[in-house]
């Protein structure tokens, strides 16, 4: 590891797998299933949390002794919104059509609720290098489930990833549509996204039995 | 007609929970009793019935392009439309607040059924989703983001109770161990989407508008899922649409 001690991979490592922000703390799933049909979004969804994580997270930790603890909500939710503001402004400048299909999924990040959610847990409470990477931790467990969503879905339901037809052309009939494969167009729909967390939330506990709820 | 028409829709054809996924936190929090979901769903109908009208004025009078016209004919070209995101969020912590104090004052009952949701509320995302829905498909009058308040409020609740009846019973049910709790939650809420779906015809009319409704419908709900480009999906979604209407 080298750079990082043992207790801090520990907190990158954490919510990666077993306290997995989406599928174990059950947070921030407001705005990420509906942009995941396609692989595209997800990524420029799972990047814009964690930049608003990790610069949030360090923000709050270094004001996490002057904020009067009655007011803090509302000081949160500023710093999440300015910070959201920011993301909005530049995907809006350098990549327009993007901005325009995850429309208000964006200014939900404001109310996602990993970012309070860490903000409280975390960041309240610890020093600035271990909030930072507590915020990259958490996002890039969001950002895992966004993906591999996104990759099923997108995979299954129009049969191409980030636009490219990687198993044949479904007008043209080929690759794997020569020998009679068709597109499952449920997957791109809003249920589709709930089942697919479900079947994960599924495996994962299946592979470890100590997260089974009773 | 107007009226009755986006009441239906932000009902059942853009639920909040099932169309777009708004809320969840919470709707998986608190859907363990009925009795608590019918807390915070009365709570979320009141909260957007206030919350969107006052985000609609503010929207309209100043973020828009050329919203600040009525100072003056040189504020004509400010557009404070970055500006919405932090706007919508203070306005709806700061109501959240005023009526947490004012149902406390002069409804202590409510107060203790409502209270512990209330501050919850200002993190729900279906409340500023609301408002940002207002602004995104412009609503034109206050009357209307009104009826767009409460409509989509009235879904939310209605999700949130269904799932919760749904729960309550499925304890009694031989769920495989991996997936009790959260994992058939999601899936029985994929389900009930499914069901909500088929209301995507509802508002068809007449025969003439009937295409026109479907194609609007089509659109919508492509853009908010998928790629407009994604042949596939819309080729999909119409012939889903065609079906229920039939």
């Amino acid at each position: 590891m080298g750079l990082l001690s043992k207790k801090d991979s520990k907190l990158i490592m954490d919510p990666l797998a077993d306290n997995n922000p989406i599928t174990i703390q059950v947070l921030g799933i407001c705005s990420a299933l509906a942009i995941t049909a396609q692989l595209k979004p997800s990524i420029v969804m799972a990047i814009s949390v964690m930049f608003v994580m990790g610069v949030g997270n360090v923000v709050i930790s270094l004001m996490r002794n002057i904020i009067p603890s009655k007011i803090r909500i509302i000081v949160q939710l500023v710093v999440v919104a300015t910070l959201v503001i920011i993301v909005d402004q530049v995907l809006k400048a350098y990549a327009y059509s993007l901005s325009k299909e995850l429309s208000v999924f964006i200014g939900l990040i404001i109310t996602n609720c990993i970012i309070m959610g860490r903000f409280e847990a975390f960041a309240l409470a610890n020093g600035t290098w271990r909030s930072f990477l507590d915020g990259i931790g958490n996002a890039l467990g969001y950002g895992v489930i966004l993906i591999i969503v996104g990759f099923f879905r997108e995979l299954l339901g129009s049969g191409t990833l980030f636009g490219f037809k990687v198993l044949g052309d479904s007008v043209e009939k080929t690759g794997l549509y020569a020998i009679g494969y068709e597109n499952n167009g449920f997957m791109v729909l809003p249920p589709m996204a709930l089942i697919v967390v479900g079947i994960i939330i599924w495996v994962q506990r299946s592979r470890n039995k100590e997260l089974i709820e009773d | 007609m107007e009226h009755i028409e986006l009441f239906f829709k932000s009902i059942f054809v853009d639920n909040m929970v099932f169309a777009y996924f708004l809320g969840m936190c919470s709707y998986l929090a608190v859907s363990k009793k009925v009795s608590t979901a019918v807390g915070l769903g009365a709570a979320v109908i009141f909260v957007l019935a206030i919350t969107v009208p006052l985000n609609w004025l503010l929207d309209q009078y100043l973020l828009q392009e050329g919203a600040l016209t009525w100072l003056g004919p040189e504020f004509a070209d400010y557009d404070l439309s970055f500006l919405s995101f932090i706007m919508f969020i203070a306005t709806i912590a700061t109501m959240v607040q005023l009526v947490e104090i004012i149902v406390e004052k002069f409804s202590p009952s409510l107060y203790n059924s409502l209270g512990i949701f209330l501050p919850l509320i200002a993190v729900n995302c279906a409340i500023l989703g609301g408002s940002l829905f207002m602004q995104s498909r412009e609503i034109e009058t206050l009357g209307l983001a009104l009826n767009y308040g409460i409509g989509s409020g009235i879904g939310w609740f209605l999700a949130i109770v269904a799932i919760a009846a749904i729960r309550e019973k499925i304890r009694y049910s031989n769920v495989p161990p991996a997936l009790r709790g959260l994992g058939i939650t999601f899936i029985i809420t994929g389900l009930m989407a499914i069901g909500f779906m088929s209301f995507g015809g509802m508002l068809t009319g007449g025969e003439e508008e009937a295409t026109e409704e479907t194609e609007e419908n089509t659109v919508g709900m492509v853009t908010a899922i998928a790629d407009e480009k994604d042949e596939a999906s819309s080729l999909v979604i119409k012939t889903i649409n065609d079906t229920d209407k039939n």
